[in-house]
């Protein structure tokens, strides 16, 4: 009954520290800042000039050309300036900073916290309502949603998957959203069943989370279409293409995209967005993150609006551990380590994790010893030790014919070899060399 | 909040397995064995190994210190593990400056000339074990006969291993039934009561260091029991076909090098196979190649010569037997 996917993937060790800890409203900051590229695509473009008064969930940035999504104002107050800043990835960006005045929202939005389980609009509205209210992935991806919620010309979907795995290390967001607002998720899934018009809809959860699927599974009873498949503990489970193995048994051809085999796969996190949205009017202003370490004071899930300092988050959970040597952004095997912490959360933020100095830094790096363990780790069937090898002689074409490009940077190589070899490293480097050499072929 | 941040691409945590631990995990996986050497062939076990791994150790040490000027490397276990396996695959009595010579060429033509650790195409003790075989033919073939823990290093009674027993007798007519008696049964066998080299004879200490090694993953089972398998097939059928002529298939893999050769030397993970479907290929060709020189050959014994020749074949092999590619065809299941 607990299933998985077939090929590779490790078992680090899971350090769920927050799994018992409810989900907790942090207090507004003085200020936020609010990027205005927090997605995947283009830049949304500013629609409010410096000194101008916001509500809470009016839109202050709008989404430019197909892959984009728009921007709300995430507090009340006065705009103070729109400047370059640095955001999470360490890159300067525009983003608008807003002096945070008492709490008013717009009028429109519903901000009650009762079920709404009746779904009254249409297909077409509850795409509308998805990108006016700028969703995107928010399993870390922040690719637009109302791109996924339209299957391609020429393609069929027939199921969706609901990405509970949560197969990261630390991080419990979609675990105690699961619990808190389980309802609400499952109302969520059931739009976007709507959206897609498709009749099913898989849960996938890990067994670490057996009251996730306890709950879930109950509360499923009352929603038609929607079942919860509880998986067998293993990382990468949480990647589209081994979900959908896990799931469904069905394999997106190298290269494809999950609706080649039938699939939209949304996570927890967006489930519960799209409910927020489309019942209550709520654009995307707040989001879950867990704040965690084994040195943290108090680590927790804070439910926080985007733009809060992650300084703050980092406050409410009991201050920085006098000896950190490194904070990441995600969890521990895929999450980007942030420069400073004087950085705004954006929608793309699942977890801050703070690692003391005496693990920050990398072990010494011993020659490859040839064991294959990379091999056996790759859930995509690659072998990981060769293509890193090809990337750092820069022999791009063999890499190429190695399915470099297949690579999801999971990092089960990296994290699996004995001799500490920074396998993906290179593999980074080689895929987007080879992905940018493949894009100059088609436009030669 | 002055913390200097450490930043670095994913993932930002390693697994606590390391090569240093794998090789200090295969020494541990061989003392089984070497508590049963010291048990049948006394004090020689001991000087053997301690030379051997004392050599090795040294000559990597030195070689990368004064020939190569790069900092010495010997901590990470690999030269030790050599060592060992160096002295099982030899005499118990062998001259200690045969010893230091097999630890020469194993190092210093079987490993550094290749480029150390992960460079090296073949298994650097069995270099070193049959330069030593052809070299020194005589010392190398007295094996000493087990009888209980010896104090004495040359005066040990020597005589034929049970596979040289065998083939020799049958080269001269007589059948097997007849030569099944001058050789130790199948349960002496196991235990390893048998003339042979040092750390070959006890198939039943061999096979819990290996359980251990598949436990702790440091080897899959791939490779060994392919080659167990294929011996006992192979010489099951030949055996079937005229078992006057031949040996059953528990005397040929409770004999000789086989158990030693495929739990800890065909494993050798810079000489081995990287995917399972090449290791299993990797350990039917090591089956095939033994007992075709133990039956047709001029050795009586043809395991290290068969892994030798394999590890040849691995970077074919590596080219040839990928790992199933996710996605590669479409599936609509």
């Amino acid at each position: 009954m607990f299933k998985t996917f077939p090929k590779g993937g490790i078992h680090p060790p899971e350090n769920k520290l927050t799994a018992e800890k409810p989900i907790v409203v942090l207090p507004l900051p003085p200020q936020v800042t609010v990027p205005v590229s927090q997605h995947i695509g283009a830049p949304a473009t500013p629609t409010v000039e410096k000194g101008a008064a916001v509500k809470a969930g009016q839109v202050i940035a709008q989404a430019k050309g197909f892959v984009s999504a728009n921007i709300h104002s995430p507090v009340s107050g006065k705009v103070s300036k729109i400047d370059t800043l640095v955001d999470t990835t360490g890159y300067k960006q525009t983003a608008v900073v807003i002096d945070v005045e008492g709490d008013e929202w717009v009028e429109t939005i519903n901000r009650s916290e009762v079920l709404v389980k009746e779904i009254t609009m249409t297909r077409e509205q509850i795409i509308e309502r998805c990108k006016q209210s700028g969703l995107v992935g928010l399993g870390g991806a922040t690719f637009p949603t109302h791109i996924k919620m339209t299957v391609p010309a020429g393609k069929k979907c027939d199921m969706v998957i609901i990405n509970g795995v949560e197969c990261e290390p630390y991080l419990t967001s979609d675990h105690r959203l699961m619990l808190e607002k389980g309802a609400e998720v499952l109302t969520g899934a059931a739009i976007i069943m709507k959206a897609l018009g498709v009749e099913k809809v898989v849960v996938g959860i890990e067994a670490n989370k057996p009251d996730a699927i306890s709950h879930l599974t109950e509360l499923a009873k009352d929603f038609k279409g929607i079942t919860i498949q509880p998986l067998k503990v293993k990382y990468p489970q949480g990647g589209e293409k081994q979900l959908i193995k896990a799931c469904t048994g069905r394999e997106v051809p190298s290269g494809g995209l999950p609706v080649d085999v039938g699939v939209v796969v949304q996570n927890v996190g967006t489930a519960f967005a799209v409910y927020e949205a489309v019942q209550k009017n709520k654009p995307l202003i707040e989001r879950i993150v867990t704040v965690t370490g084994k040195d943290v004071k108090n680590p927790g899930n804070f439910r926080v609006r985007i733009g809060t300092p992650v300084t703050a988050l980092i406050e409410a959970a009991g201050g920085m551990p006098e000896d950190t040597g490194k904070v990441v952004n995600g969890g521990p095997m895929m999450g980007k380590a942030l420069a400073m912490t004087e950085v705004p959360v954006t929608k793309g933020t699942s977890g801050i994790l703070l690692f003391p100095a005496a693990v920050s830094r990398r072990a010494e790096v011993l020659p490859c010893i040839r064991c294959g363990k990379c091999t056996s780790a790759c859930a995509m069937g690659l072998e990981p030790w060769l293509i890193s090898v090809l990337s750092e002689k820069s022999m791009w074409e063999n890499a190429e014919k190695e399915k470099i490009t297949d690579c999801m940077e999971c990092g089960a190589c990296a994290y699996t070899c004995p001799s500490k070899r920074p396998l993906l490293d290179y593999i980074r480097l080689g895929k987007s060399t080879v992905i940018r050499m493949a894009r100059e072929r088609i436009t030669k | 909040m002055n913390n200097i941040l450490n930043v670095s691409p994913s993932p930002h945590q390693q697994s606590p397995e390391t090569t240093r631990k794998l090789m200090y995990g295969v020494v541990i996986a061989l003392f089984p064995a070497l508590a049963s050497s010291i048990w049948f062939f006394g004090i020689g076990a001991i000087i053997v190994t301690l030379t051997s791994v004392l050599s090795c150790v040294a000559v990597e040490y030195i070689i990368q210190k004064y020939i190569l000027k790069i900092k010495p490397s010997v901590n990470d276990g690999s030269a030790v593990v050599t060592g060992i396996l160096l002295a099982f695959n030899v005499p118990s009595n062998l001259p200690v400056q045969i010893i230091i010579i097999g630890a020469i060429v194993s190092i210093g033509i079987g490993k550094m000339t290749f480029g150390g650790l992960g460079s090296n195409p073949f298994n650097p003790a069995l270099v070193g074990r049959v330069f030593l075989l052809i070299s020194f033919p005589v010392q190398m073939t007295s094996w000493p006969v087990p009888s209980g823990f010896q104090t004495g290093y040359f005066d040990a009674v020597t005589g034929a291993t049970p596979l040289g027993i065998m083939g020799e007798g049958i080269k001269n007519g007589e059948t097997v039934a007849a030569l099944m008696e001058k050789v130790p049964t199948h349960m002496q066998l196991f235990y390893g009561y048998m003339g042979g080299s040092m750390g070959e004879i006890a198939a039943a200490a061999l096979i819990i260091g290996g359980i251990y090694m598949i436990w702790r993953k440091i080897i899959t089972w791939h490779i060994p029991v392919s080659i167990l398998v294929t011996v006992a097939l192979f010489t099951g059928i030949l055996w079937l076909a005229d078992p006057t002529k031949h040996a059953d298939p528990g005397f040929h893999l409770l004999t000789g090098g086989l158990m030693l050769g495929a739990i800890y030397m065909a494993t050798d993970y810079v000489s081995s196979p990287m995917t399972h479907k090449g290791m299993i290929i990797y350990g039917i060709g090591i089956g095939v190649i033994t007992v075709l020189i133990r039956t047709w050959g001029a050795y009586p014994e043809g395991v290290a010569f068969s892994i030798l020749i394999m590890n040849a074949f691995v970077p074919l092999l590596n080219m040839y037997f990928k790992p199933n590619r996710f996605g590669k065809e479409v599936k609509n299941g």
